[in-house]
């Protein structure tokens, strides 16, 4: 029964996305919705990075954070993002090496 | 920035490849941060007791990494059918906050790439379009997210089919430092937002705050937690963002 739950979890998966497609089209845009649709992607950022980032290695949640602020500082400097995982991977891994 | 306007950033017009070229130089991040992840899927799933073709359709079908990883656990723990579908659901419903988010950027593409777009987000999908919703005014934006989106998939199904195939292929330290690559990509897009206004800084150290309460102290699922505080988070945006941040 995988290839079943399979299909499950793809249904279930792709309604939530592709729902508001549709219903977007009939909510009419205030500035205030305007101000909450377009913060969304920042807290959703915020919630997505923190805690988290702690179980990179689970039993030495430093090493994540420090990754992460290895992450902060080269993207300061408005580099690539590219630079900042590069510089991230190689922190992690001089930690755990 | 004007609702309808169709002009470049540089007041010239952008041509169907160009837009697919500057998207695929978008989503290049996505596709290497997956690669790694999805081939620790593919071996996990394996090892789960998945054929080869059916952790690869549950990465073209499904296409969301925590709640596949989540689903090869629960297969190894002998999960029925409901259980794995009400937990993916979980997982994955917040996805639906996003979408409301990224539709609201391409209010003006027709009904069928909206539909067809918004079936290719992902947290990191999400996130890259997002930063460059911009994108959404130029012409043939729509290549843009299309291509950003198509990179991404063609990374999460490449290395899922390959980590089911090769099995335990990466040493282990190298996967390991890997697993921090997604985090530093969102904070790489997160850093330079901030920075040019702050009031974008308040929203996320705020969803971060409220995610580790409902994480850490109110043991809530992880699924509910990161809706909840990206709900509350942004409701925040309401009082402090101002009109044109985009």
């Amino acid at each position: 029964m995988i290839i079943a739950t399979i299909i499950g979890m793809a249904i279930v998966t792709m309604v939530p996305r592709f729902i508001p497609a549709f219903i977007m089209e009939k909510v009419q845009l205030r500035p205030w919705l305007n101000r909450w649709l377009n913060a969304i992607p920042f807290a959703a950022l915020g919630a997505l990075i923190f805690p988290s980032i702690l179980t990179v290695i689970p039993d030495q949640p430093w090493i994540g954070l420090a990754g992460g602020l290895i992450a902060v500082v080269i993207a300061l400097f408005n580099l690539n993002v590219i630079f900042a995982v590069l510089g991230a991977i190689a922190t992690v891994f001089l930690l755990t090496f | 920035m004007g609702e309808t306007s169709m002009i470049t950033d540089e007041g010239v017009e952008q041509t169907k490849l160009l837009a697919i070229k500057r998207g695929a130089i978008a989503g290049f991040p996505i596709f290497l941060g997956y690669l790694p992840i999805a081939i620790a899927y593919g071996v996990l799933a394996q090892q789960s007791g998945l054929t080869t073709f059916e952790t690869t359709m549950m990465s073209a079908l499904v296409f969301a990494g925590a709640a596949q990883f989540m689903a090869a656990n629960m297969f190894a723990q002998g999960a029925v059918l409901i259980q794995i579908v009400v937990a993916t659901f979980v997982l994955n419903f917040r996805h639906f906050i996003m979408s409301m988010s990224f539709v609201n950027k391409i209010r003006e593409f027709p009904m069928r790439w909206k539909f067809g777009l918004t079936l290719g987000l992902t947290d990191e999908t999400f996130a890259v379009s997002s930063l460059n919703g911009h994108e959404a005014k130029k012409e043939h934006g729509a290549f843009y997210f299309l291509a950003l989106i198509l990179l991404a998939y063609i990374g999460w199904l490449f290395g899922s089919f390959l980590g089911a195939i090769l099995g335990d292929a990466l040493p282990a330290t190298l996967s390991d430092s890997m697993g921090i690559a997604l985090y530093a990509m969102f904070i790489g897009l997160l850093v330079p937002s901030i920075k040019k206004e702050w009031r974008i800084g308040v929203i996320a150290v705020v969803a971060m705050g409220v995610n580790f309460v409902l994480m850490n102290v109110l043991a809530v699922e992880v699924g509910w937690a990161i809706v909840i505080s990206t709900l509350l988070a942004s409701l925040l945006g309401i009082v402090v963002m101002k009109e044109d941040e985009a």
